[in-house]
């Protein structure tokens, strides 16, 4: 048991100073440090895209930084693949719990170094080993041969944290270890992590749940934009005030066009009616009239993209309705609602919305072409006079229409998915994270032409994990916590910590 | 790089492909002279082509769309046992030799139907489902047939099918007007750019509003069907329907399909590739036979020709990726 005293003087287990990551076209990480001492708790905030994941796998070895140096007990390191970071003894337990469920307990434990005599499995010695580690974790109650895929997922994270300890880890990384589990697991969660550290076990923890960094952390380091805005801040000693303040302070500005307002008589064209998706969201109503944008803010998991393709019919709804124009769609019957005029830009481009080795007039007619088609028989003229024009008017470039969608940046990218809603014609516009991997440039463009299609009398709903991107592009706001709505009003009204306030105090664990 | 400059990836893969045959057309007139380079001899490649090429060209459309249909060689065989059983028979003679090919057809499309119910509205895997039809139907053609061969009686039917419009057997025309009417319906109906979407990005085509399960019952429709037309070119061919009609036409089928450049993958088909994948194979076939090579030798040679084929592609497709790039 080692002695911790978080103000204390003490060498730190691991250190990283100035580390940055480059990747083609974006500076992921840009000046990070950070320092772990044994024994401790630290934090490690920020919002979506600060950096977090970046700085995860570059300790875990996934990543090579482009700059900086990481030193363990004062040496400095290079982690050049995943092994490399477990011989140095950091563990990491990613967000998406990465087990093999179709090994058992055992198995997945010593899965990449298994204890073998000639090729030969030692069953019995490593589950000796197993219910041991599990026994230290407080889990005698997990059998060494049960299969993984049938235990929940709080169960996968002992799993994980076991292979950790058996690896000997000196530093175990969580990334949103809480994510997954319901109040009573965490409570588990928590004791076994303070148990660690009582071994002298670093743990770094990323949480979006404030509570619960007052509760188990020692020490906080806030990222932003690639970058620590403060090291090692003593929770004991700061306000949750500062902190939000630390992760919201802007460096980059976005430029959002005007909001003309909406006539309090326009017609509702979209109407959400206590919409409810098992387990995930329940109970979301909401009116979007002509002309109106509405933004949906909350963090990752909240429950945001499900809500979107749950209106459009992707997924069915177990509660609710949705009425287009007054008349009630189908649940569950994407057809439908594109009939009924109805267009998603969903979040995961790539898989969700192109056909990337198709030329971009395809992509842009695939909601239209049967439309465009005479009895049947394709005109694929017709096809690219619709897509060359909706090219030049949303400036999408380069402007050929006979290249692969593959070779557009992302921004040309969700400018071809919004020209397909535009052929099309659309009374309701669903945007998922219409800007993610799209550049600072580019975005401008994609907020004007998001806020024309809403003049054009167009009902357009936004979400993005962007709390500013949200208040700055929306006329009203709704937050999104837990799957539930908690607040609605003029986006106006309401600001980026006030917003955090709610989806943060909201969802304490 | 523009998509339309020089000589792009499908124009020098269908290049690559019509050199080939013309090679094996140099060799078979090399080793077998007049008795390759005849009109009888290429009447007689052309007609093994003809079963085969059908069944193949509805294997196109499955494969583009990212599926599979393994139950195509058992549902031949069960059209042709159906559409030759003495009732069938009787039935033709009263009104006529169109009741067997209507037969053949009808068997065809409804085992393929199935094969979509399952697929599409079922979850079954294309793989698991058309295994099984490939199992359950050959079994029914055995109970059917009772382990016989029938034979086909019925003069009329005969009538149409052996005559020879300008010289070519009517199994090579209805092998020429299927392998036009698969490629116009892949290149210029909706009907085909849906079968490319679902199979480049299904999610994204169900998303965009496309009705994929119907889209998918249809596919598998008309592989069917595609397999119910060679029922009865097989007839035509044999006179006699046989339980054991068409074993192992679905692997050669799939050979020539991923041959002529269809992707496995889905997302890129092509009707011509697959007339000249099953021109190259049939024209191997013969040149084998006629220089009484073992029919083993010949298989190795296949094996060879898809593995060297599908390497063929991946080295096109990289280049490919790293030119857009």
């Amino acid at each position: 048991m080692v002695d911790v005293d978080p103000s204390g003087v003490e060498q730190p287990l691991l250190r990283m100073r100035g580390i940055v990551k480059e990747f083609p076209g974006a500076r992921a990480l840009d000046g990070v440090d950070l320092e772990v001492r044994p024994g401790e708790v630290h934090c490690l905030l920020g919002q979506n895209g600060a950096g977090k994941s970046t700085l995860i796998k570059t300790l875990a070895g996934a990543h090579q930084p482009t700059a900086g140096e990481i030193l363990i007990d004062e040496e400095p390191v290079v982690i050049a693949d995943p092994v490399a970071a477990l011989r140095l003894g950091i563990a990491t337990i990613y967000q998406e719990l990465d087990v093999v469920d179709g090994l058992t307990v055992a198995e997945n434990i010593y899965l990449g170094h298994e204890l073998a005599s000639g090729g030969v499995t030692r069953r019995s010695e490593a589950a000796r080993n197993t219910r041991k580690i599990l026994d230290r974790l407080g889990h005698k109650e997990i059998s060494p041969h049960r299969e993984v895929g049938s235990l929940p997922a709080a169960g996968k994270q002992i799993v994980q944290l076991a292979r950790a300890l058996s690896r000997d880890a000196r530093v175990v990384i969580m990334d949103e270890p809480s994510a997954v589990l319901d109040s009573e697991e965490v409570g588990n969660l928590h004791r076994i992590v303070r148990e660690l550290t009582a071994d002298g076990v670093a743990v770094v923890y990323i949480s979006h749940r404030l509570e619960e960094i007052r509760q188990l952390g020692d020490r906080i380091t806030v990222l932003k934009d690639g970058r620590t805005v403060a090291e090692s801040l003593v929770v004991a000693d700061t306000p949750t005030k500062e902190l939000i303040q630390l992760m919201t302070g802007r460096t980059v500005e976005y430029a959002f066009p005007d909001r003309p307002g909406v006539a309090e008589d326009a017609d509702p064209v979209l109407e959400v009616d206590g919409l409810g998706l098992g387990n995930v969201f329940s109970d979301v109503s909401l009116t979007v009239r002509a002309g109106e944008i509405v933004g949906l803010a909350g963090l990752v998991g909240s429950g945001r993209s499900e809500i979107l393709e749950t209106i459009y019919g992707a997924r069915r709804a177990t509660s609710g309705t949705v009425r287009v124009g007054g008349k009630r769609l189908r649940s569950g019957a994407v057809d439908a609602a594109v009939t009924a005029g109805i267009g998603l830009c969903p979040e995961e481009r790539k898989s969700q919305g192109l056909l990337l080795d198709e030329p971009v007039y395809r992509n842009i007619t695939l909601s239209t072409f049967s439309r465009i088609a005479r009895g049947g028989l394709l005109d694929e003229g017709a096809e690219r006079a619709a897509a060359r024009e909706q090219v030049e008017a949303l400036d999408l470039r380069p402007a050929g229409v006979n290249r692969n969608a593959r070779t557009l940046s992302g921004g040309n990218q969700q400018k071809a998915l919004l020209a397909r809603w535009l052929v099309h014609g659309c009374r309701v516009l669903l945007l998922d994270e219409p800007t993610r991997g799209v550049d600072v440039g580019a975005r401008a463009e994609i907020y004007n032409l998001i806020r024309r299609l809403a003049d054009d009398g167009a009902a357009v709903i936004v979400v993005s994990s962007e709390i500013p991107e949200v208040l700055g592009l929306a006329d009203r706001v709704l937050v999104i916590s837990d799957g539930k709505a908690v607040h609605e009003g003029s986006a106006r009204e309401i600001d980026e910590h006030a917003v955090l306030d709610l989806v943060m105090e909201g969802s304490v664990a | 790089m523009s998509a339309r400059s020089g000589l792009t990836g499908p124009a020098l893969r269908m290049g690559g492909l019509v050199l080939a045959l013309v090679l094996l057309i140099v060799v078979g007139v090399a080793t077998g002279g007049e008795r390759f380079w005849s009109f009888g001899n290429l009447t007689t490649i052309l007609s093994l082509a003809a079963v085969w090429g059908v069944v193949a060209i509805g294997m196109t459309f499955v494969i583009t769309s990212g599926g599979i249909d393994l139950s195509v060689g058992s549902v031949l065989g069960l059209a042709s046992i159906w559409a030759s059983t003495l009732a069938t028979q009787y039935a033709a003679e009263d009104y006529g030799w169109w009741v067997i090919a209507v037969t053949a057809m009808a068997v065809g499309l409804g085992a393929g139907l199935i094969n979509g119910l399952l697929i599409a509205y079922g979850k079954v895997p294309a793989f698991i489902a058309t295994l099984a039809m490939l199992a359950a139907a050959r079994g029914l053609a055995e109970i059917i047939a009772g382990r016989q061969t029938q034979v086909v009686e019925v003069d009329a039917f005969f009538d149409v099918f052996q005559a020879k419009p300008l010289g070519l057997p009517v199994i090579v025309w209805i092998f020429v007007v299927v392998a036009a009417a698969g490629w116009f319906l892949l290149n210029r109906t909706t009907f085909g750019r849906r079968t490319v979407a679902v199979g480049g990005n299904a999610e994204a085509s169900r998303l965009a509003g496309i009705k994929i399960k119907r889209h998918t019952l249809y596919l598998y429709g008309l592989s069917g069907l595609a397999a119910g037309i060679g029922g009865v070119m097989i007839l035509a061919r044999t006179t006699a329907g046989s339980s054991t009609n068409g074993s192992l036409y679905e692997l050669d089928a799939i050979a020539a399909v991923v041959v002529g450049g269809t992707l496995l993958a889905g997302g890129r088909g092509t009707v011509t590739g697959t007339v000249l994948g099953v021109l190259i194979f049939s024209t191997l076939t013969n040149v084998f036979v006629l220089n009484n090579i073992d029919s083993s030798v010949q298989a190795i040679a296949k094996g060879a020709i898809i593995v060297g084929a599908v390497l063929l592609q991946q080295w096109f497709a990289s280049r490919e990726r790293v030119s857009t790039t």
